[in-house]
């Protein structure tokens, strides 16, 4: 195989399982053979590599605290003023939070474990008010993104941030709620179509006493645990949640609902089902050990072909990260991460259902189009922020309370304002080889074949710097 | 040196013309007759969960002041509408439009098995699904997909606003969201964004990379339709300084132009009112009925109320009693207004709640809201409702 084959190689290897590569890196990997790259990228981390931005302390007591002032009739002023200052916090702490996943899959030096905690995160789908849940299933999803899928499954339905999203706070025998047994396989594992309403039903049960206590750590509780038998896809036991979950993973659909999702997510849009199937059953076979599946997917020479090239629109969060990692963005306002996900229409922590988001296309529409066209210049280039966003449903209370925030959320005149950040272009412009023409910058910031326009918009020397931004403002760029 | 051009001095400079494919082109060659009876519908989001029952007030009924001791407003300061139902104080602004019969309000809209997180209920009233089911396409969307003889422009669909809303987006197309033509008139003329389309004639395909050649292409030749449509139209209304009656000015002038779209979409938030909803409430009432009554009579001045119909939804009502803190926790079902020139019945629609049949606290729907819908869609935009709402709903007689 050719250097230039495996460059090209290297490079939709790393834009898919990460964020985009250094032209430094990108160099150094080609010289090596494509499975010894993908070993390096999958090579198991020994050290956890937690999110710890929320004290699980401080935020327990804060929730003995919250609780009690709940459960109160009535409050005192002060207890009032207690209670909104909690929720002011959390919200305030909730977006540090978000901030802080941006910035480490900004600097990650293992850009597939952040890949995967993104993929996971958009799988299993949820939303908290309560950071330090958030925050703890995030580093759940990170910590066995490329683990077991069982453990992954099960330390999901046992998070706080699931068991109150999804209602199994509220699940107790003889008072069933179905909520997360419908999600735990129409959306989890199974896929529609391949459980019955019975099914449903049976395997509510076994999750009665599922919960959380009141400090915010899973417990079990056999009092309002269902015990008696259940009839479910055919077998009938004294199933408790485990139990059900081995069931569901004994089925070879749900290998194979995996192994489409992760296809959607890694390859292309539209699954080959003959290449879903092979993942299905080494994924299967390999008693869902997901690193496996990953493996399997990029050695595939398939994973490689055109089609599968330079094909996927990136989501704003691939988009957003990817284009500050190959610039080296710092953001002196941080917040103003948070702005543009909303803008693009992925804010993390905050998918729109537990279905995650939709993808693809759906990502695209002429405003958002045309934001991502804006915001190299905008990033790399100070330039004007002109638009504003709308107010996050869950905001609308802190909205109702204040009364100027209300009245800014509704009006069109705003002063000037800039995403205020730095591109350390020294750094990016030494990363690249000496004489580089603005075509050989161009085959390496976008994924598309280059056409013949491109070539000519780019041809006259500009210098790197603008042909960089002129470059990521493409439409081309949106793609991986 | 311009911040807000595409790249900022790069010193991009874009020459010939730009490529419009065939496709692309119908404007010029749309008839006349095509203009005439343009029927526009105005959908107006109340976000935050509105509570209809100190918006619409059933102050004939004992039971709403036993449940709202602090927050319940008194007999003497309500509009009154009939022997039953007023309005909140603060939407004085709305009596002339309902004595002049532009007005009708639907009671307790809801669905099956409500739900009663924002996010939630507002995917389930934004995409018309079941409490249990996950659309991933707007209702407004559909009918864009639709492809029907009434919808087939990129710009049949506008949103007043910097991003666009689930409810306009469809699987293969979407609406528009801009909160200034000018603007965004302005970025798809800058040289950068015309160089990319200029001959670009091989991206016009079906794959993801085609895709995006195609929303630039829409977006560039709606923002110049929309553009030179409405830049020559000057208003001579007066409306209220608020942001929610700005973006119903430029709806308005959208209309008054004749501009060729079927739906527009506009907001307003801050309806959670867990907390002193009363001042709060009362504010963004007073915003909504006073940016609305503007906006009616200058259609009506424009002589177009008629070819107009507006709808506003809240994602959901509130708890029938009211909280500890004079405020109200998120309920269920809730009153819808409609106004326009052409409403079959005119004041209020149907029953008042029955505050004394409710389902643990919470008020018990009548009427499904695509019922609303189907009714809109089947009478308003000469759709089959079935097609768009995958179920036939019984259509209302509101129009």
């Amino acid at each position: 195989m050719s250097p230039k084959d495996n460059f090209y190689k290297v490079k939709h290897l790393y834009n898919r399982a990460g964020f985009g590569i250094s032209y430094t890196d990108l160099h150094k990997l080609s010289r090596k053979n494509i499975t010894k790259v993908i070993d390096g990228l999958l090579k198991e981390q020994k050290e956890t590599d937690d999110i710890t931005l929320i004290d699980s302390v401080a935020s327990k007591q804060q929730l003995l605290m919250q609780a009690g002032l709940y459960s109160k009739k009535d409050l005192t002023d002060d207890e009032k003023k207690q209670r909104q200052e909690i929720v002011r916090m959390q919200n305030e702490k909730s977006r540090d939070l978000n901030v802080a996943w941006v910035e480490k899959m900004i600097n990650t030096p293992n850009p597939l474990r952040e890949k995967m905690t993104l993929f996971w995160h958009g799988h299993f789908a949820c939303r908290s008010n309560n950071p330090m849940f958030a925050q703890q299933l995030n580093n759940i999803q990170r910590a066995n993104g490329l683990g077991s899928f069982k453990t992954l499954l099960v330390e999901v339905s046992q998070s706080p941030a699931m068991l109150q999203y999804l209602n199994n706070q509220q699940n107790r025998k003889g008072k069933p709620n179905e909520n997360f047994a419908r999600e735990l396989m129409e959306l989890f594992t199974l896929g529609r179509g391949n459980y019955t309403e019975q099914d449903i039903k049976e395997s509510a049960r076994s999750f009665t006493g599922w919960m959380y206590d009141k400090d915010g750590s899973f417990i079990f509780r056999p009092n309002l645990h269902d015990a008696g038998t259940k009839t479910f896809f055919g077998k009938t036991g004294n199933f408790d949640g485990e139990n059900i979950i081995d069931i569901i993973l004994d089925k070879p659909e749900t290998a194979e609902f995996i192994s489409r999702k992760v296809y959607k997510f890694f390859v292309n849009d539209n699954p080959n089902e003959a290449h879903v199937k092979e993942l299905a059953t080494h994924f299967f076979n390999s008693k869902y050990n997901i690193a496996e599946l990953m493996k399997k997917m990029f050695t595939s020479d398939w994973f490689y072909n055109p089609e599968n090239v330079g094909s996927k629109i990136k989501s704003p969060v691939e988009f957003l990260v990817g284009l500050s990692r190959e610039f080296y963005v710092t953001y002196n306002k941080p917040q103003v991460l948070i702005q543009l996900q909303s803008s693009l229409g992925q804010y993390l922590f905050n998918p729109p259902n537990v279905a995650g988001w939709p993808g693809g296309q759906s990502w695209i529409d002429s405003s958002s189009l045309m934001l991502r066209m804006r915001i190299p210049s905008l990033v790399l280039n100070d330039g004007e922020i002109d638009f504003s966003g709308k107010a996050d449903p869950e905001d609308e209370a802190v909205i109702a309370q204040s009364r100027t925030a209300t009245i800014n959320a509704n009006t069109k005149i705003k002063p000037k304002s800039y995403v205020d950040a730095k591109a350390d272009w020294p750094k990016f412009l030494s990363t690249l080889p000496k004489g580089i023409k603005p075509v050989e910058l161009a085959e390496f910031l976008l994924q598309p074949k280059l056409n013949e326009k491109i070539k000519g918009m780019v041809g006259d020397n500009k210098g790197l710097k603008s042909t960089s931004v002129e470059l990521t403002s493409m439409p081309e760029y949106q793609l991986c | 040196m311009d911040r807000r051009s595409f790249l900022r001095n790069t010193g991009f400079v874009a020459a010939g013309s730009l490529f419009v494919p065939a496709f692309m082109k119908p404007l010029e060659a749309m008839a006349l007759d095509e203009l005439s009876l343009y029927k526009n519908l105005v959908v107006v989001q109340l976000s935050g969960g509105n509570d209809g029952l100190n918006t619409v007030i059933p102050y004939g009924n004992d039971i709403y002041y036993q449940k709202r001791k602090s927050i319940a407003i008194k007999p003497e300061q309500i509009i009154k509408l009939n022997d039953m139902q007023g309005l909140n104080p603060n939407m004085a602004a709305l009596q002339e439009i309902h004595d002049q019969g532009w007005m009708t309000i639907i009671n307790d809209v809801g669905y099956p098995n409500p739900d009663r997180s924002h996010f939630r209920s507002m995917d389930i009233w934004q995409t018309g699904s079941e409490s249990n089911q996950f659309l991933s396409t707007g209702w407004i969307g559909r009918y864009l997909d639709s492809n029907c003889q009434t919808c087939k422009f990129p710009y049949t669909a506008i949103e007043v606003d910097d991003s666009l809303s689930l409810a306009m987006k469809g699987q293969t197309k979407k609406g528009i969201a801009l909160k200034d033509p000018a603007a965004l008139f302005r970025n798809t003329n800058d040289p950068f964004f015309k160089a990319m389309l200029q001959n670009d004639k091989e991206h016009l395909d079906e794959d993801n990379l085609g895709y995006l050649y195609k929303t630039m292409i829409e977006t560039s030749s709606s923002a110049s339709y929309i553009q030179n449509t409405s830049k020559v139209y000057q208003s001579k209304a007066t409306y209220p300084q608020s942001g929610f009656a700005n973006q119903l000015k430029t709806v308005s002038k959208f209309i008054s132009s004749g501009l060729k779209t079927r739906v527009y979409y506009v907001s307003l938030s801050g309806f959670d009112t867990h907390v002193n909803q009363i001042q709060q409430q009362g504010n963004l009432l007073k915003q909504y009925s006073e940016g609305m009554a503007a906006f009616l009579k200058d259609l009506k001045t424009n002589n177009k109320l008629e070819d107009t119909l507006v709808v506003t939804f809240s994602e959901f009502g509130r708890r029938v009693e009211q909280n500890a803190s004079n405020g109200t926790d998120h309920g269920t079902a809730n009153n819808m207004f409609i106004f326009g020139g052409r409403l079959k019945k005119q004041g209020i629609f149907n029953d008042a709640p029955n505050l004394g049949d409710l389902d643990t606290g919470d008020l018990k729907y009548q009427l499904d809201f695509r019922q609303v819908y189907g009714t809109i869609l089947d009478k308003w935009l000469d759709v089959n409702n079935a097609d768009i709402l995958n179920k036939k709903f019984n259509t209302l007689d509101f129009i």
